[in-house]
């Protein structure tokens, strides 16, 4: 069913973890849908992306597109991140299955959420870079019991 | 890395071996279609009526309530769009649970848009249809009840005796999808007030392909596939010999193991339990306690989603399931799940394993050995989890589970 890419990042995810204090994080997809992805980045002075962290809580599809959204933006300019499209990613894993498309939406969304917080912590705006929908504060809230 | 653990039995079991012992003449040496009128049929035809009295006498019917089919979905549809079509003037009223199989939801949901209306009953948390909840939904136009037997995911064995009572109390014909009780749990068509059961081979160490549909005599239902007499023309089609030769002798093997196999499965069933229950942090059975299937158990892992879990057992050579999104091809979990009052989070984290005879203490003990390594590892690559443990040492303590 998946690519042996997508096998290869599942099994060996690159760059799971936290960053303490990181220049900017973001958290897309909801419990509803089974994916949540949460994306740390810490971003230098000159607006590179010196460390990039991940932690997901779905599919199989959603660990290894989440991994490979780490190392595509790792290293690179906040511009050129925002280049990194879910068809970056789908294409970097060698695709995937029809049903698990939605998962490299998530990875592209979950850079740019995080984009958009290190955005507003700093007051700068990035250009092509707009406000994420950020649907998983409500679910969560919602789904409290 | 050598092993091979087979733990979806729910989903299919191995064709015994003396099943397939007792098939494999009606292949090539006594290959004749049993309707044919000279001697070389007799063979086949006596073959097709040793199973069908070894298919009835697992369920206490007489030998000719018994239909073959093409597998348990065949007998669900049958049974209902057929009851339907039979009972018309009655009324257009079918009671069923939200719990079912989707042989009978998707069939539900067919007839609803040719005008039939459909009550599907809310079960409570351990998936137990409630009886007053029944006795409400009842209508003078309600035609037929059809609740399953036992659920195939979560295991739990609904009160069929009690469901048919007051079916036949309000002059309801009564059907119960047991594809996953039949051969696993003593079942009789008579003390337990059954109208029409529907069973399917491969559940049970049979072949695939082959099913039965058991309806009461006196039952009106018409034929639902249309073409030769055969099945005393209720049900056309060439008799699949070797099939239904291999859903006797299941039954058969079935019934005479059925004691010991069942006292077996439940103590391997209850350690497996027992030590995922005692030993992984956050996880939950699902089902009934006691009232379930005995090979059956169902768990599900907070904080971590269900196919994750599944592709890391299978590169450990365990076979098991999911009612994840993920493994069902939606975007939401089971069906089953949701019913019982899983937030979806959780329903998410879900893990069937379903057990042979031949599943070992040993087998279980890897299983659940791999098992806290492989959510230990999910849960800390994920961000439900690290909000949990922030909430919590916040003081923020959640209580469920």
């Amino acid at each position: 069913m998946y690519s042996e890419k997508v096998m290869d990042h599942f099994n060996n995810p690159r760059n799971v973890g936290e960053i303490e204090n990181p220049s900017g994080v973001g958290t897309v997809g909801n419990a509803k849908c089974g994916d949540i992805m949460r994306m740390y980045l810490d971003i230098d002075e000159d607006g590179i992306i010196q460390n990039v962290k991940f932690k997901t809580f779905g599919c199989g599809a959603a660990v290894a597109t989440s991994s490979m959204a780490t190392e595509l933006v790792k290293g690179k300019t906040v511009q050129e991140a925002l280049l990194v499209t879910n068809k970056a990613v789908m294409e970097a894993l060698d695709g995937l299955p029809p049903v698990k498309v939605h998962c490299s939406l998530l990875a592209e969304e979950a850079i740019h959420a995080a984009l958009w917080d290190y955005a507003q912590k700093n007051n700068i705006v990035i250009e092509g870079l707009e406000k994420p929908v950020d649907d998983i504060a409500e679910k969560v809230e919602e789904e409290e019991y | 890395m050598n092993h091979f653990i087979y733990l979806d039995n729910a989903a299919t079991t191995k064709v015994k071996e003396e099943v397939l012992q007792e098939m494999l003449p009606y292949f090539r040496e006594n290959y004749s279609n049993p309707s044919a009128i000279y001697n070389f049929a007799a063979m086949g035809k006596n073959a097709v009526d040793n199973a069908r009295k070894q298919a009835a006498e697992l369920i206490g019917a007489k030998t000719e309530e018994i239909y073959f089919t093409g597998g348990g979905s065949e007998a669900d549809n049958w049974a209902l769009k057929a009851t339907v079509e039979a009972y018309a003037e009655k009324g257009k009223h079918i009671i069923t649970s939200r719990i079912e199989h989707h042989a009978i939801l998707h069939t539900c949901e067919y007839l609803e848009k040719h005008g039939v209306e459909v009550t599907y009953l809310d079960v409570d948390k351990d998936g137990k249809v409630s009886l007053t909840e029944l006795e409400h939904a009842i209508r003078p136009d309600t035609i037929l009840i059809s609740i399953m037997t036992a659920n195939n995911e979560i295991g739990t064995i609904e009160p069929i005796t009690e469901i048919g009572k007051l079916a036949h109390e309000h002059g309801i014909l009564f059907h119960t999808d047991a594809v996953q009780a039949y051969g696993h749990i003593p079942v009789n068509v008579d003390t337990m007030n059954i109208d029409m059961l529907s069973a399917s081979g491969h559940k049970f160490g049979g072949p695939k392909g082959v099913g039965i549909l058991y309806i009461r005599k006196g039952v009106k239902i018409r034929s639902f596939i249309h073409g030769g007499a055969q099945e005393r023309s209720r049900r056309a089609g060439t008799l699949n010999v070797p099939g239904i030769v291999g859903f006797g002798k299941a039954a058969q093997l079935a019934e005479e193991s059925l004691h010991d196999r069942n006292m077996k499965e439940i103590s391997t069933r209850d350690y497996l339990i027992k030590r995922v229950l005692e030993e992984i942090p956050y996880s939950i059975l699902n089902g009934h306690k006691t009232d379930r299937l005995p090979n059956n158990a169902n768990f599900c892992f907070r904080f971590i989603e269900g196919e994750s879990m599944l592709i890391l057992l299978d590169q450990l050579g365990v076979c098991a399931s999911s009612g994840s999104a993920c493994t069902s091809g939606s975007l939401d979990p089971s069906h089953v799940l949701l019913a019982i009052g899983l937030p979806h989070e959780i329903a998410h984290g879900s893990l069937r394993i379903t057990l042979s005879e031949e599943t070992t203490i040993e087998e279980i003990d890897f299983v659940v050995d791999e098992l806290k390594k492989i959510i230990e590892r999910l849960r800390n690559m994920s961000p439900l989890y690290e909000d949990f443990i922030k909430k919590n040492s916040e003081g923020k303590v959640e209580n469920y589970v």
